[in-house]
């Protein structure tokens, strides 16, 4: 492990000595805000950020981890009045409030250097607000249905692959006296993933991002089918019941006791599941199926990103960072299975040797044509995110209320969107 | 003494209220017992859905361990510490400033300003939320222990004013005044005649505030962010998301961000109720 | 002698002077974190702004929005009705504290332990009450369920329930309001006058009749600090709500304390001129009871 990282540092200072040659070993503070705190990212990060410190030995790095959920009401506080050199975040509508004032660095020129612009092509999209690029990527994962793969066997089930099998397996699953799905909404935004494959595969990818950017009415008539097919799962019995007191992790027992079959969820839910006793034969993955076939399948693959907030005081090394960060070597590191288990954003790394991974990394390069959503709460303003997942929960309890919830978000709207 | 002493009442009745009394505090700490039984159960009795049953194991040791050993837990109660203490302190001295300002002088204004303490005092927090939060953002003390100590002496303020002034209101004028004819300056009468005489009102005042300060989360939440310099009653939920779903832990972890007021209170348990109650019902 | 006029000075005006010096740094860390936000707020309820970039003035258009919040019954409908629930039944603590004082006033052996250990709850952080209620009331593995299913009832899911959550989350906020209570009241029965109590005794009161009228009006003073310190409580519940449902389900247990945090400050909340605008309504509540604590307090201090 040590081994290919000093490879890949090496590589690096090469790499930056030969783009900018004139270039002095890096000095000062270098300041770094993580929410990593989870024990293993928190691990990985620690590891990354000390091979960073080898290769700059002058440079005094400081790095404050933050709780995940404090972070992130704690960001616009440290941005404006505390700012570090690197903070990291997430994609798209997600960080458009800190661009909005200013607090972000514009990174376009690090995303003009030949390394990133040709191996980093796919996520610029997610990274540009206004033409420019505001940070950069260092993980991304699938999301997609888990399920236990013995209870389908028990049971005579297959993968679904069109919208009927889906609901079929389902019956079969509810008739065995199990839930399809295990969801915990007490947190919201577990809705939101469900909401985003529902509308994404009845109305498309350009539907659903329009729906996110405000252009479309909550009252129409698409959205209204996207609800009536979450409604069939509904009224079918397909999720557990008393969801809405759960968060995601306190639902992930249901799946473990064979209580539920499935769990539609980022790929992070692997690791838990895993550690709960599940072993791979136990445990699958399959692309969340069609049920439209005139639209095209597309994908949530959230992001998460490093970037130079406006006040930073030394972006030079903060630069020197994220070209770290993104390196095909470090890459391929902290995303393997023994770190952050999830997909490099460099073309030029390598995917870990991982069953969920290997299928993650083929459903997102070659079987998602109509697009890549980053996740409800990131491509809707932040706002509409709140109010809107807060409806899906209420539609997930209460399905009868869905015209005066869908008249809610209308209003909502009018006000956020002007 | 209303209700009539029950050692006035028939043996029956006696012994009824005596073996009623342990009942009722078991109904009502009950939440709490749960709690505590919950920690010293062991991981497995949570996963085989044993939650109520007697635990298959004692892990006491294990699980507070865990909770002492292997989570930030030591340097919150650290941080709890170091915001209670001074700003005890600081709430209690400038107190018995302001009480024995607006308690001993007749002055225009006194009754004005008496009341601006205890209207300040009742104000909901959440509409000081944002000016003070931007205000410690400016002074450059957001997320440090001061910023919340400074904002927590200030508020505090105003109730311990209204403590203080109606404590030496009751003393003996006459003290004073026979010390103002000695010719003692005013500020020696403050140090050397009324200080002396407000010690059962500091104690009390200060074993009240601690607790008052020791369970804040709201402004824990709003000023401070990380394990550097939150306190438990907020650390206590970052902990519980690192240990999701992990019951005994984080009931482990509860009790012990609960204890240092509850031992308070044990220990000082007259001066805590005189507290709650003399400032009030003199 | 020569620091005789200077002492001449500070003899002659120390009377008036010294209350000041007293006062003053008191008054002015008020002045700072407690009197002036509060008028800031009331400026910034008239502004857009979301904590990060420049502020948009707004006139009256956030009340405007509340209004048809209002109107629509969204949230800050709801907010504004579990606000007067939590008032109303908050107010159970007080019966309830007087109850549980009746009933610890005796002289038994260990009574005084069992005194401190029935206001246990009061010490303990709410952050802790909410932690343990919300156990308590668990869908799977609650004790209350566990009891409900003794004698053949439930399960119900307290805090999932629109219906119910409110009530779920007031009930634990009652178990250390009514502890506190019940503290003011045993001090009060400590100086309730026996002769009255004799005499009333001689007149044939007893039980209900002596509480009401005998015992309850020298309570006067315990039930005044009662109500002010419930009322309050009622009004700041915010911990409960934060660490038990998070205004959950769908909103449906937030309070306007509760809502103005998620508004200005939470996740996906960057309104802080909507947040203060609320926060000006919660105030305004507020200000009818502290007005009036003042007003009884000023009838007192003329009475001296």
């Amino acid at each position: 492990m040590t081994k290919t990282l000093r490879g890949a540092f090496a590589a690096l200072a090469c790499s930056t000595l030969l783009a900018s040659p004139a270039l002095a070993e890096l000095t000062g503070d270098l300041k770094i805000f993580l929410d990593t705190s989870n024990p293993a990212p928190r691990a990985t990060m620690e590891k990354m950020i000390a091979d960073f410190q080898e290769a700059h030995p002058d440079l005094n790095i400081e790095t404050t981890v933050i709780d995940r959920e404090a972070y992130k009401t704690q960001i616009r506080n440290f941005l404006t009045a505390n700012a570090p050199d690197v903070a990291n975040w997430y994609a798209a509508n997600r960080m458009k409030p800190f661009v909005d004032a200013g607090l972000f660095e514009d990174v376009s020129d690090l995303w003009a250097e030949a390394e990133i612009a040709d191996n980093l092509a796919s996520t610029k999209g997610a990274m540009t607000i206004d033409g420019k690029q505001w940070g950069v990527p260092y993980t991304y994962y699938q999301w997609g249905v888990y399920y236990r793969k013995d209870i389908y066997d028990d049971l005579g089930l297959s993968e679904p692959t069109d919208w009927d099998s889906f609901k079929a397996n389902c019956q079969a699953i509810v008739d065995s006296g199990k839930a399809c799905f295990t969801i915990g909404t007490k947190y919201l935004w577990t809705a939101g993933g469900w909401f985003d494959y529902l509308n994404m595969r009845t109305n498309g990818f350009d539907f659903h991002m329009a729906l996110a950017a405000g252009e479309v009415s909550w009252e129409d008539e698409r959205v209204k089918q996207t609800f009536a097919n979450w409604r069939e799962l509904i009224d079918m019995g397909a999720f557990i019941d008393n969801h809405q007191t759960y968060s995601w992790q306190e639902a992930l027992p249901f799946m473990v006791q064979g209580d539920a079959a499935g769990y539609l969820m980022g790929n992070f839910a692997v690791a838990p599941l895993r550690e709960a006793g599940l072993t791979d034969d136990q445990l699958d993955f399959y692309q969340f199926p069609a049920i439209n076939p005139d639209v095209e399948l597309a994908e949530d693959a959230p992001t998460d990103t490093f970037h130079i907030p406006a006040n930073a005081t030394n972006k030079e090394a903060a630069r020197e960072f994220l070209r770290f960060v993104v390196s095909a070597d470090v890459q391929t590191e902290i995303n393997n299975g023994k770190n952050l288990g999830q997909l490099p954003v460099n073309a030029a790394s390598m995917v870990d040797d991982d069953k969920f991974l290997n299928e993650g990394f083929k459903m997102l390069s070659s079987n998602s044509p109509g697009g890549v959503a980053q996740f409800w709460d990131r491509d809707a303003p932040a706002e509409m995110a709140k109010v809107s997942m807060e409806g899906f929960q209420e539609f997930m309890v209460k399905p009868d209320n869905l015209d005066r919830i869908l008249a809610k978000l209308e209003r909502a709207r009018q006000r956020i969107y002007k | 003494m209303f209700p009539r002493p029950i050692e006035k009442s028939t043996p029956a009745a006696r012994v009824a209220y005596k073996t009623l009394l342990p009942v009722a505090l078991l109904f009502w700490l009950l939440p709490l017992l749960a709690v505590a039984v919950f920690s010293v159960k062991p991981d497995a009795d949570f996963t085989s859905g044993n939650y109520w049953g007697w635990p298959s194991s004692f892990e006491a040791l294990n699980n507070y361990g865990k909770v002492f050993f292997a989570s930030d837990m030591p340097r919150y109660l650290l941080n709890s510490v170091l915001i209670t203490v001074p700003t005890v302190i600081g709430a209690v001295a400038l107190s018995t400033m302001t009480g024995f300002a607006l308690g001993i002088y007749k002055f225009r204004g006194n009754l004005l300003i008496f009341f601006m303490f205890i209207a300040g005092n009742f104000v909901p927090f959440q509409i000081l939320m944002v000016p003070v939060r931007d205000l410690t953002l400016e002074m450059g003390l957001y997320n440090t222990k001061t910023g919340l100590v400074l904002f927590h002496i200030a508020f505090q303020t105003g109730f311990c004013t209204l403590f203080m002034r109606n404590f030496i209101r009751a003393l003996p004028f006459e003290l004073i005044e026979a010390a103002r004819v000695e010719g003692v300056s005013e500020i020696r009468i403050f140090r050397y005649v009324v200080l002396p005489l407000m010690r059962p009102a500091i104690a009390a005042l200060s074993v009240l505030i601690f607790t008052f300060i020791w369970n804040d989360y709201f402004w824990a939440v709003v000023l401070t962010q990380g394990a550097e310099s939150q306190p438990v009653t907020a650390g206590i939920t970052s902990f519980n998301a690192q240990y999701r779903a992990a019951y005994h832990l984080m009931s482990a972890g509860s009790i012990v961000a609960a204890l240092p007021p509850v031992l308070m209170f044990f220990l000082m348990q007259r001066h805590f109720i005189a507290g709650l109650t003399l400032g009030a019902v003199k | 002698m020569q620091t005789l006029p200077k002492r001449g000075f500070w003899a002659r005006n120390q009377r008036r002077l010294a209350p000041w010096l007293f006062l003053a740094p008191g008054i002015a860390f008020f002045l700072v974190y407690v009197i002036l936000p509060v008028f800031q707020s009331f400026n910034l309820s008239l502004y857009e702004w979301d904590g990060l970039g420049a502020k948009e003035y707004l006139g009256l258009r956030n009340y405007e929005d509340l209004y048809w919040e209002f109107v629509d019954r969204d949230a800050f409908f709801i907010s504004l009705k579990n606000n007067l629930i939590w008032l109303f039944l908050y107010l159970l603590a007080i019966p309830g504290g007087l109850f549980i004082a009746l009933f610890l006033n005796q002289n038994v052996w260990g009574i005084r332990l069992y005194k401190s250990l029935f206001f246990f709850p009061f010490v303990i952080s709410q952050v802790v009450v909410g932690l343990v209620f919300a156990w308590f009331y668990d869908p799977a593995f609650g004790l209350l369920n566990v009891a409900l299913g003794w004698i053949g009832l439930g399960p119900i899911n307290v805090l999932g329930d629109e219906n119910l959550v409110t009530y779920g989350i007031i009930a634990a906020g009652l178990w250390p309001q009514t502890a506190y209570c019940m503290i003011l009241y045993l001090t009060g029965l400590n100086a309730v006058d026996p002769e009255q109590i004799e005499a009333g005794r001689l007149d044939g009161a007893k039980g209900l009749r002596m509480l009401w009228h005998i015992i309850l009006p020298q309570l006067r003073p315990a039930t005044f600090i009662a109500f002010v310190v419930t009322i309050i409580g009622a009004l700041r519940s915010f911990d409960l709500i934060s660490i038990m449902t998070q205004g959950g389900p769908f909103g449906s247990s937030r309070v306007l304390a509760f809502y103005m945090f998620e508004v200005a400050l939470s996740e996906y909340g960057f309104r802080m001129g909507y947040g203060a605008a609320i926060a000006v309504v919660l105030f305004l509540i507020m200000l009818c009871f502290i007005a009036y604590f003042l007003w009884s307090m000023w009838r007192e201090e003329k009475g001296h």
